[in-house]
């Protein structure tokens, strides 16, 4: 649940229900979680799926500690970043990843890995992503590739010329 | 097994120092062994997929470092495998580069001139060819439009493509999987495999030591083909002579963890690292002003929306690269292709900064995924101070590998003077004019906050030059103060180029043959220079025939 609402602190999204405490609902449409961020995290790929216990503990506690400072009052029925508002976790994450930040290096892996779920669906085959209506190359408008699964463009050129040439150019086209 | 393996020479690396560094070396009578890195794949393995451990992660190696990360090939080939094939020639006034050294910082023996045929031997080979604004993509001619409108010119940069053959798919990083892109794996290589020469896949070297004979043992850590971590064997091969060519991302590293057998290394060598002075800018184009403003409309009565669709960088900005312009503020604005995973995440929402808000992830940058198509990502190559220094060097390879693949944390320190933060401050604003005018899109540069830096044009962290005190090689791309080490990849570029760097990479490790090929004869191996082009053409062989005595003397 920790891990789902910092995923979800990078890619925001609808909650899933009218219950969903992870996903803080700050956006519309699906965002890292309903694309798969716990999943992609989870992957052994990652290099980082043994960690993610030790992640979410140190993340709220960083959470308990922030409400702390700025006098908040947490809900003790989940946990710490959990019961954070949406801007407050996204008050935490930026001083978390920020240059200078003893841990920054974990943060920020854990925030590309939560991207990269929603950009790029890297946890599955992108052919299958796309024919489950993955909601990341989805909302990104990802186009379908060819019946073989390889993508090809014929119409990719504006055909004409739209520029002169640099004065200093060589036949082959370097500069000189 | 008891006996040592011996061979004469010993190549570290098959990108472009080493596949040329073998191919000659081969062709000429040496026996040759190339110990690579990274698996070895042929085009039906180079898939059009974003899954972890696809082509897509196996062949690539990105390398976060304190304040610059490295993306690099990891595969035989190299980065010709991954890369996006531009190759033009560097600009005349690059080689005349002083940095803030004060004085002339490339070798004496080279200008553009005295380069010019050693780039027609890559021409030759790859080949390389121009390209006319029929085969422009969309985004290249999107881009050519809007320099042309802010009263710029734009250039069709000249590619190793064969555009007959190309898809316009937009996976080159993958690799290549309909044979367009000519990379090694289609001239040196093949060509250095039929003289006899060796690649051994998933050989990571480690460290030189000397053996008693004058010559230097390498060793190297076979790397599982699946998780990068693990290693499965250990080896090792002596060899007369010893090429390196792992990147300027690497070799410095096999060279730093050398240096308490094989005595002290020069100064230069791990510093002075150049990132080309690379930076990504992110428009968002208004696709209505762009039709409105540039006229421009492709089928389905769309303007542009193709971000997806075309191959890397096809037009290219240089009114900048402009010799009567001070050093630090002459660049190149190249468009380009990034796809998303690798570096979608370093996008900075336009005007999210205004709001408070953060500009690489939450609720505006989800906005601006959504646009995705409309995205057009242009490339500044400035001009940096080489101010990249290596810290000491990791247990194994150049990098604490993290993830099963790709991924990894680095020892190299970078930290931008005021001559390089300046330079990409005007490029990034030249971007700015060229594409905020009149409304055609919303631009910001990558922000250097999440991994620093970022480049896919590492250099001159091992670099050639005259100054012993600056520079790690000769002009001949020896390592100074050992003898038979050679490194003829973009660690030797003393400087960073303004423009994409493989063809300039190229052409030094081609001009460095003749001595590394007169260096082998010292040492007792039958080996002759003279090899023509790969696919035996022999033009450009001839035009540099002339300058091989002069390249040879001692
Ligand atoms: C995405 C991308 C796009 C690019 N596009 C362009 C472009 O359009 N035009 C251009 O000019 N340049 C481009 N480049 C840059 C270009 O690929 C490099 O400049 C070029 O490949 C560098 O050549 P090299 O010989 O120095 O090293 P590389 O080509 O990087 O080769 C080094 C090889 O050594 C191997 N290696 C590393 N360490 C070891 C070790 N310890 N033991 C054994 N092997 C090792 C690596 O796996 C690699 O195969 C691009 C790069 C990337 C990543």
């Amino acid at each position: 649940m920790t891990l789902e609402a910092f995923a979800d602190t990078i890619v925001p999204g609808e909650r899933r229900s009218p219950d969903d405490r992870a996903v803080a609902g700050a956006a519309e449409g699906p965002g890292a979680v309903a694309a798969g961020a716990v999943e992609l995290l989870r992957t052994p790929a990652t290099g980082i799926h043994t960690d993610l216990p030790v992640l979410a503990d140190m993340l709220n506690e960083h959470a308990r500690a922030y409400a702390d400072q700025h006098g908040l009052t947490l809900d003790p029925g989940v946990p710490a970043f959990v019961a954070l508002a949406f801007e407050d976790r996204t008050a935490l994450v930026r001083s978390l990843v920020a240059p200078g930040h003893p841990e920054k290096d974990a943060w920020v892996l854990l925030a590309l890995f939560s991207n990269m779920a929603f950009d790029t669906a890297a946890h599955m085959h992108t052919r299958d992503a796309l024919a489950e209506g993955h909601p990341g190359l989805l909302a990104m408008g990802l186009m379908e590739p060819s019946p073989d699964g390889l993508w090809r463009f014929p119409a990719y050129s504006y055909g004409r010329r739209l520029a002169d040439v640099h004065p200093d150019t060589t036949p082959s086209g370097s500069p000189r | 097994m008891s006996s040592v393996e011996r061979t004469d020479v010993l190549v570290v690396g098959s990108g472009f120092g080493g596949a040329i560094a073998a191919y000659h070396l081969a062709a000429g009578g040496a026996r040759v062994v190339v110990l690579e890195r990274g698996p070895w794949l042929e085009s039906r393995e180079f898939e059009h997929d974003f899954k972890l451990g696809s082509s897509y992660t196996r062949i690539f190696d990105f390398v976060v470092g304190d304040g610059m990360s490295v993306l690099g090939g990891n595969c035989v080939g190299g980065g010709s495998v991954v890369y996006f094939a531009a190759m033009p020639r560097a600009p005349r006034f690059v080689f005349d580069r002083q940095g803030s050294i004060g004085r002339r910082i490339w070798p004496k023996g080279i200008s553009r001139d005295t380069l010019e045929p050693w780039y027609d031997r890559v021409a030759e080979a790859l080949p390389v060819t121009g390209q006319d604004w029929n085969e422009v993509t969309y985004a290249g001619g999107l881009w050519a439009a809007a320099c042309a409108h802010a009263g710029l010119t734009a250039n069709p940069v000249p590619v190793a493509v064969d555009n007959d053959k190309c898809t316009n798919c937009n996976w080159m990083m993958a690799g290549c999987r309909f044979d367009a892109k000519r990379s090694l794996l289609f001239n040196y290589l093949p060509a250095a495999l039929a003289h006899g020469a060796e690649i051994r896949p998933l050989h990571e070297v480690q460290r030189l030591t000397r053996t008693d004979d004058g010559g230097y043992r390498v060793h190297y850590n076979v790397i599982d083909d699946e998780d990068y971590r693990i290693h499965t064997a250990s080896g090792t091969i002596d060899a007369k002579i010893v090429v390196l060519a792992a990147g300027a991302g690497a070799t410095p590293v096999i060279l730093q963890r050398s240096e308490a057998d094989l005595g002290k290394m020069p100064h230069a060598v791990g510093r002075y690292f150049s990132g080309n002075g690379e930076r990504l800018n992110t428009a968002v184009i208004d696709e209505d002003r762009v039709r409105e403003v540039l006229g421009l409309s492709r089928e389905g009565g769309l303007a542009y929306a193709a971000n997806q669709i075309g191959r890397g960088p096809v037009v290219a900005n240089w009114d900048r690269l402009d010799g009567d312009l001070p050093e630090f503020s002459r660049f190149s604005l190249e468009q380009l292709y990034f796809p998303p995973g690798l570096g979608t995440i370093l996008a900075q929402a336009p005007d999210a900064e205004d709001a408070g808000a953060p500009t690489w992830f939450g609720v505006r940058k989800k906005e601006m995924l959504r646009r995705w198509q409309s995205w057009l990502t242009i490339f500044i190559m400035s001009e940096d101070d080489n101010e990249g220094v290596f810290g000491p060097p990791p247990a194994t390879g150049n990098a604490m590998r993290i993830s099963q693949q790709m991924l990894g944390r680095g020892n190299l320190r970078y930290s931008p003077t005021l001559n390089t933060a300046r330079g990409w401050a005007e490029a990034d604003a030249a971007v700015r004019e060229i594409l905020e005018r009149d409304g055609l899109a919303k631009v910001r540069p990558w922000t250097n906050d999440l991994v620093g830096a970022y480049t896919v044009h590492p250099l001159a962290s091992c670099r050639i030059g005259d100054d012993p005190a600056t520079s790690a090689l000769d002009d001949r791309h020896e390592l100074r103060g050992h003898p038979g080490i050679f490194v003829t990849d973009g660690s030797a570029v003393p400087t960073g180029l303004t423009v994409n760097p493989a063809m300039t990479i190229a052409a030094l490790a081609e001009r460095a043959m003749p001595a590394i090929v007169r260096a082998a004869q010292e040492r007792g191996i039958p080996v002759r220079y003279g090899a023509p082009a790969p696919d035996g053409a022999t033009s450009a062989r001839r035009a540099v025939e002339p300058l091989v005595p002069g390249m040879i003397r001692g």
